[in-house]
């Protein structure tokens, strides 16, 4: 295994943080993953895609510890996931966006991307009822990484409105706002531009090449606008019906003829 | 132990004839719950309020007699007549339609696509609420409910069992109507869920809201009908319990006896209300027979369901027929 | 003219994330506090502490801990009553059995045995949700009181199975029992109020609020953004247990002095804190000061207009308070779930802009 490569756009991408290793997942009958083994590079921009119901939200699921795979191994920094809760994976430093918004409807933005630092607060309950001193410290402290990350994201002016309230396109931007104030070292994005229009994707492409870009996050993505997986992603991963068929640059799979077939359409036999 | 043999066997008829009773309270939850995703509290109140209407018809009283004497200053509380029995459970029936007309009109059709725990909240306030207005309407002493069901010790079956076990069973004739009406009840229900179009209407607004909609259906009768649907299954169980033991305010507690009743059997299903009624009676009383009462003090009745649906529940959180949840992001 | 905020900047996150970050509200805050602690004890007989200052005190603790449980953390509760016996109890056992030691120690002792209770209970909201979790609540609230009422132990083989109040002391001072000062009740009482709502307030500003609110808005995502479901419901049955604990040991020992449990503890106590919170406002501090005042008032209110007033008989007085609390607990949460507490928000909203509002 060589360590790391060099993109088309000269940047330096690392060994490989992530793995899957032979993943097969099933619900009851169905088989929604089969036999999947793909890595993550450090910086890398990576990108799953696939026709509906390939089985890339479940990958996504089974990687934020969601779903628990039948069969196959998660490697994490060099060594096996060993089984664990979905919160103990966001603690490991792994932070996810939902395909359906998943923000917390009631409470503010600024208070949703706190959310994101939560793995970071560790004050215990006596301090925090207290407040003043070490509680009051910390809160201050996550504050300007939440802060940092709302200049970032361009929110400043909706910091305390509540999230109820907000437009389609800015709940998407909240909900990155919130999975990068965690600083995680693997960012998974579940199809972050669907339901936007032209503007509002430019907009998300442009600080998702930035937070690659400014942080060194390693970002993980699944999405359906072809033209922007194309532009933004290093290497690309394509299923189809959970089974693997296409694993490399863009313009290699671009070239594939199973991943033509699969998305023109060919009798599956 | 035969002797022990012969009580344990009758404590455990008794049991299943107040559980069929439980499961005819439960059917009202379940009806409501799968039409419309409220979960309603105020199902024993409005078996109360039905019952108390009833009685107050039968025996000509003045409705808000009370009120209207200290407001006037008069003294009226009777019409002075007396209505017969099968007349006047036709009247409440109008009443409690009328009462399903007013909650799906005032209440619940402006909280449509609130989450269901506001719902909840929503129908306990309307059990204050309807219970506060029974009380007013109809004054709150204990009444006598006699629309001609028979009661008293059911001889055949003591004679039979003192000649079979050498001990004869204490069986109520009213427990065994109240059973058969329930069943009635039951299978009439299934059937009309089944067979007729309202029933398909139902069932189809059950599943989807929005779907129903597309093809036509009312929403809006819909619901009225399933509260009024409700109201009669109150109005029957508030008649049995009224008849046993007086109607009074601990009628509308049988509430909470149908309550662990619907977690046992999964809240969306009709069996499930059936078998989970029988469990809960059965298992109440038998437990109060064999441990409660010699072991624990007696009144275990009061928390064992709870107890028994709670810890169910945790291993199993989607019911006895309940559907299995999966849950999804 | 009379509400601004302009000219009143935080030029500190610590500034920005205060309780009360404008000027005014702050100063009004102090004005309350300070009438509450140096005006009121010198004022009141023991009519008005009986029949108004200790409930209020006592169903605002009562409140700020189920609105704990519900309006922040989701996890809707039907088991106050119970929870609010197991503080009376636990204070009638330590008081019988200590009875040297001061009252304020029994009184936070009472909260920790109900805080452990409140999280044997909470268990099953790890695998129950919603309104499976409210009635599965009802079998602490059925079981709990059962078990006051059946095992002699807990009431002191009392013949007649009541439980009532020695006399104690804090600091010297005479706070339960029959020969007990006005003020000195009501001071005890307020001082755990605002001990409460000063809790509560920090924890819910800060990371413990976030995970509690993260799990009530959508469990799933919390859980997946590195929230523990089993630490925070846990963390809030115990911390809302904790100060229903207190409220019943209050409720008990200060205000009521004798308690049967099946009466006092009983579930109308469960349904009634529960209003409380409704009409007060789901997830508000404040709302929980309001909503207990509101429905300690009503009674009193009815019963001055109603009795005294109208010459009307008791028990119809006393059933039209069920159609208008039932009533307004429906009103509340078609028109505003939020409670008092955002008629609140609204009205100081628009008195900001007052008189100019365009």
């Amino acid at each position: 295994m060589t360590d790391g490569y060099v993109t088309a756009d000269g940047r330096q991408i690392g060994p490989v943080v992530m793995e899957m290793k032979n993943i097969t997942l099933r619900f009851g009958g169905v088989e929604a993953i089969k036999d999947i083994s793909f890595d993550i590079r450090q910086g890398e921009i990576r990108a799953i895609i696939g026709p509906n119901g390939a089985g890339k939200s479940s990958m996504l699921n089974v990687i934020s510890g969601f779903y628990v795979p039948q069969e196959g191994e998660v490697w994490y920094k060099g060594a096996p996931r060993p089984s664990m809760k979905p919160y103990e994976v966001a603690q490991q430093g792994i932070a996810r966006t939902f395909q359906n918004i998943a923000l917390f409807e009631g409470m503010s933005v600024l208070d949703n991307v706190m959310t994101g630092r939560l793995t970071n607060m560790k004050t215990g309950m006596f301090w925090q009822s207290i407040w003043k001193g070490k509680a009051e410290r910390e809160e201050t402290a996550n504050r300007e990484v939440a802060e940092k990350i709302i200049d970032f994201l361009e929110i400043q002016a909706i910091r305390k409105t509540p999230v109820s309230r907000l437009s389609y396109g800015l709940k998407k931007r909240v909900e990155l706002a919130r999975a990068l104030a965690a600083e995680p070292s693997i960012l998974l994005l579940d199809e972050p531009m669907a339901g936007m229009n032209v503007e509002e994707k430019e907009d998300m492409s442009r600080f998702i090449l930035d937070v690659n870009d400014e942080f060194g996050t390693t970002i993980a993505l699944i999405e359906h606008d072809m033209g922007v997986v194309m532009d933004l992603s290093d290497r690309v991963v394509v299923m189809d019906y959970g089974k693997k068929i296409g694993d490399g640059t863009p313009s290699e799979v671009r070239n594939n003829q199973d991943v033509i077939d699969a998305y023109l359409g060919v009798a599956h036999d | 132990m035969p002797e022990q043999l012969a009580f344990t066997i009758e404590v455990f008829l008794n049991g299943l004839m107040a559980g069929v009773l439980y499961a005819l309270v439960a059917l009202g939850f379940v009806l409501i719950y799968k039409a419309s995703g409220i979960f309603n509290y105020a199902q024993g109140v409005m078996a109360l309020f039905a019952a108390l209407t009833l009685a107050g018809i039968i025996d000509g009283q003045v409705p808000f007699s009370h009120l209207i004497n200290a407001i006037l200053g008069t003294d009226i509380h009777h019409f002075g007549w007396h209505v017969p029995a099968f007349l006047a459970i036709l009247l409440t029936m109008v009443v409690m339609i009328g009462l399903a007309y007013a909650v799906q009109r005032l209440v619940f059709r402006h909280l449509v696509g609130q989450e269901p725990i506001i719902l909840f909240m929503a129908t306990i306030g309307l059990a204050y609420f309807l219970e506060g207005v029974g009380d007013l309407m109809w004054g709150s002493d204990i009444k006598s409910m006699d629309v001609g069901l028979p009661q008293g010790l059911n001889t055949w079956i003591d004679d039979t069992t003192f000649n079979a076990f050498g001990y004869g069973f204490f069986i109520d004739n009213l427990d065994i109507v109240a059973s058969i009406i329930a069943a009635l009840l039951v299978i009439g229900l299934v059937m009309f869920a089944q067979y007729t179009k309202q029933g398909r209407a139902m069932r189809a607004v059950a599943d989807d809201h929005q779907a129903a909609l597309s093809v036509g259906v009312s929403l809006n009768f819909i619901w009225i009908l399933v509260w009024s649907l409700a109201g009669f299954v109150a109005l029957v169980a508030g008649i049995m319990w009224g008849t046993k033991s007086g109607v009074q305010f601990s009628l509308s507690l049988i509430a909470l006896k149908a309550l662990p009743v619907l977690m046992l059997g999964g809240f969306t299903s009709i069996p499930g209300a059936i078998v989970g009624g029988l469990i809960i009676g059965v298992g109440e009383k038998l437990f109060e027979f064999l441990i409660g009462a010699p072991f624990l003090g007696g009144a275990t009745e009061n928390w064992f369901a709870y107890m028994l649906a709670l810890i169910f529940l945790v291993f199993r959180p989607q019911g006895l027929f309940g559907e299995k949840i999966i849950e999804r992001v | 003219m009379l509400y601004r905020e302009s000219g009143d900047f935080s030029s500190t996150y610590a500034e920005d994330s205060q309780t009360f970050p404008i000027k005014f509200d702050r100063y009004r805050y102090y004005f309350v506090l300070f009438i509450a602690i140096a005006v009121i004890p010198f004022m009141i007989n023991d009519y008005w502490v009986n029949s108004l200052f200790l409930p209020f005190l006592i169903y605002a603790i009562a409140a700020i801990g189920l609105n704990i449980l519900v309006g922040y953390c989701g996890q809707v509760s039907l088991g106050t009553g119970g929870f609010m016996a197991v503080g009376a109890y636990a204070c009638y056992k330590f008081m019988t059995a200590f009875p040297e030691v001061s009252m304020l120690v029994h009184v936070l002792l009472s909260g920790l045995v109900t805080a452990c209770v409140g999280v044997l209970f909470g268990l099953p909201s790890l695998r129950i949700k919603g309104f499976y979790l409210a009635v599965a609540t009802l079998a602490a609230q059925f079981f709990l009181v059962w078990l006051f009422n059946r095992v002699p132990w807990f009431y002191n083989y009392s013949a007649s199975g009541q439980i009532s109040a020695p006399e104690r002391t804090f600091f010297g001072i005479e706070i339960t029992g029959p020969n007990t000062q006005a003020w000195a009740t009501y001071l005890f009482c307020l001082m755990f109020v605002i001990f409460s709502a000063y809790v509560a307030r920090n924890l819910t500003r800060g990371s413990v609020g976030r995970k509690w609110m993260a799990i009530r808005d959508m469990d799933i995502a919390a859980e997946i953004i590195g929230v523990s479901p089993l630490r925070a419901k846990l963390t809030a049955f115990a911390v809302s247990s904790f100060f229903i604990g207190i409220s019943g040991a209050l409720f008990f020992s200060v205000y009521l002095g004798a308690v049967e449990v099946g009466e006092v503890f009983g579930i109308q106590k469960s349904f009634l804190v529960l209003f409380m919170i409704i009409i007060g406002g789901l997830g508000s501090i404040f709302g929980s000061f309001a909503g207990a005042a509101f429905l300690v008032l009503l009674p009193v209110a009815l019963k001055i207009v109603g009795v005294d007033w109208l010459g009307w008989p008791t028990d119809i007085v006393a059933h039209l308070q069920l159609v208008i609390v039932g009533g307004l607990i429906i009103i509340f949460l078609i028109a505003e779930p939020h409670g008092l507490a955002q008629l609140w928000r609204v009205a100081k909203e628009k008195l900001r802009l007052w008189p100019f509002p365009h």
